[in-house]
């Protein structure tokens, strides 16, 4: 049996994620970093929109994140989410559409006009799978 | 005398209300149960934050520009901001009074401070109009499901305010869910950072910073006033349903009280009343003989 690592996934409101996996893809802010066992330690700040997956036996999932942070630590991962959801709750047509508002709308604010945009560009990867 | 249907009438009264209050009692005891779930899940976000915030201030205290930085920089104490919740509905005992009797106190001990508030909660704003505070924004019915979103709307003006220099410190006043019986008062600074909570972890130096630690930590600390302010709302949810309902429960014991006295009263009356018939009947059957 190969090394495992505990993987919890925290949003305010709950835990969404706490298993034991042998697999992370994090949307870290430079960019996605994908977690082995023996990983070192790590700390950054999530992308506003991106999309997680994990790998726990044969089972993959797929978790839209919308920003955090996440720390890694010996045979530990912890991410922590402003807010997140799994792909499978996704609904695409609604994230379609969201898309399609984000990319309309219009302020003054460009860093919140991106951050949405990438927002819903992430649910609408995620949705739909598993 | 009340007459006999006089007493019908009351009992009758006091009845309704018993079924009101224990219905209300029931009705808070289901609120109370969802709220202390989304309590404790809740708690490990906030308990991860905290861990992380301790590694990134014990990081970013070596960095040079950590003086100047509107989050960690020392500052002289001289306006306060003060978040408080209370409810926004009665009917919960001394719940409320609790806490405005909380409020006062803060106030006397910052005395000579500029205190502004921002209320949450029906109760706690009614208090402060009347009396004139300097009230920055209110938020009513927002803790009927209190979200995320809601408290990050609640936090935003005060972490600006924070962040700008025009406050110098963040207060949060709330009651806090311990048991069924009892409510814990909490009065909590959030900003600035208490240094105690730096200090717990020193392996933070072996980490593989992406972002400088002090970046991250300007980051993380807006998020801690949000996440402060959403568990303070969850607290007080919980909280307030169940002092609520020890209230309701007191009060339906209330009803039964009164009820046998009125019942007691009742029967004297009616035994009274039938004495005198029989007595009449008698006397009259002797008056004939």
């Amino acid at each position: 049996m190969a090394e495992l690592i505990q993987f919890q996934l925290v949003s305010p409101e709950r835990m969404l994620v706490d298993e034991r996996v042998s697999e992370v893809q994090i949307p870290a802010r430079e960019g996605y970093i994908g977690v082995l066992p023996g990983h070192a330690p790590l700390l950054s700040e999530l992308m506003d929109g991106g999309v997680l997956s994990y790998k726990a036996g044969s089972d993959e999932r797929t978790l839209a994140v919308y920003g955090g942070f996440v720390e890694v630590q010996p045979g530990r991962v912890r991410v922590l989410a402003d807010a997140a959801e799994f792909g499978s709750e996704i609904d695409t047509e609604k994230a379609k559409a969201r898309l399609a508002a984000a990319l309309r709308a219009d302020g003054d604010d460009s860093g919140a006009l991106l951050a949405e945009v990438a927002r819903a560009q992430a649910a609408l990867d995620a949705g739909g799978k598993r | 005398m009340p007459s006999l249907i006089d007493f019908r009438r009351r009992i009758r009264s006091v009845k309704n209300t018993q079924q009101i209050t224990k219905a209300m009692k029931m009705v808070s005891a289901a609120k109370l149960r969802r709220a202390q779930e989304r309590v404790i899940a809740a708690r490990p976000y906030a308990q991860t934050m905290r861990e992380m915030l301790a590694n990134l201030t014990a990081a970013a205290s070596s960095d040079d520009r950590a003086e100047t930085s509107p989050w960690l920089a020392a500052r002289e104490s001289k306006r306060v901001d003060l978040i408080f919740l209370t409810s926004d509905t009665g009917l919960a005992g001394a719940f409320n009074s609790n806490l405005l009797k909380a409020a006062q106190k803060f106030a006397e001990e910052h005395a000579g401070k500029e205190i502004t508030l921002t209320l949450v909660g029906r109760k706690g704003r009614d208090f402060f109009r009347k009396r004139n505070g300097k009230i920055l924004s209110e938020h009513i019915n927002v803790l009927n499901k209190p979200t995320y979103q809601d408290a990050a709307g609640i936090a935003k003006d005060v972490i600006r305010r924070y962040r700008d220099g025009e406050t110098d410190g963040v207060y949060i006043i709330n009651n806090d869910f311990k048991s069924v019986m009892s409510a814990n008062l909490s009065v909590a600074q959030i900003l600035p950072l208490q240094q105690s909570a730096a200090s717990v972890e020193s392996s933070s130096s072996d980490y593989i910073y992406e972002q400088s630690p002090l970046d991250m930590l300007e980051q993380l600390i807006p998020r801690l006033v949000e996440v402060s302010v959403f568990r303070a709302m969850l607290e007080t949810v919980a909280a307030y349903q169940a002092a609520r309902m020890t209230a309701m429960e007191t009060a339906s014991s209330n009803a039964k009280d009164v009820i046998e006295t009125l019942t007691l009263h009742m029967n004297r009356v009616r035994q009274a009343a039938i004495t005198k018939e029989i007595i009449e009947v008698v006397s009259g059957a002797a008056a004939a003989e």
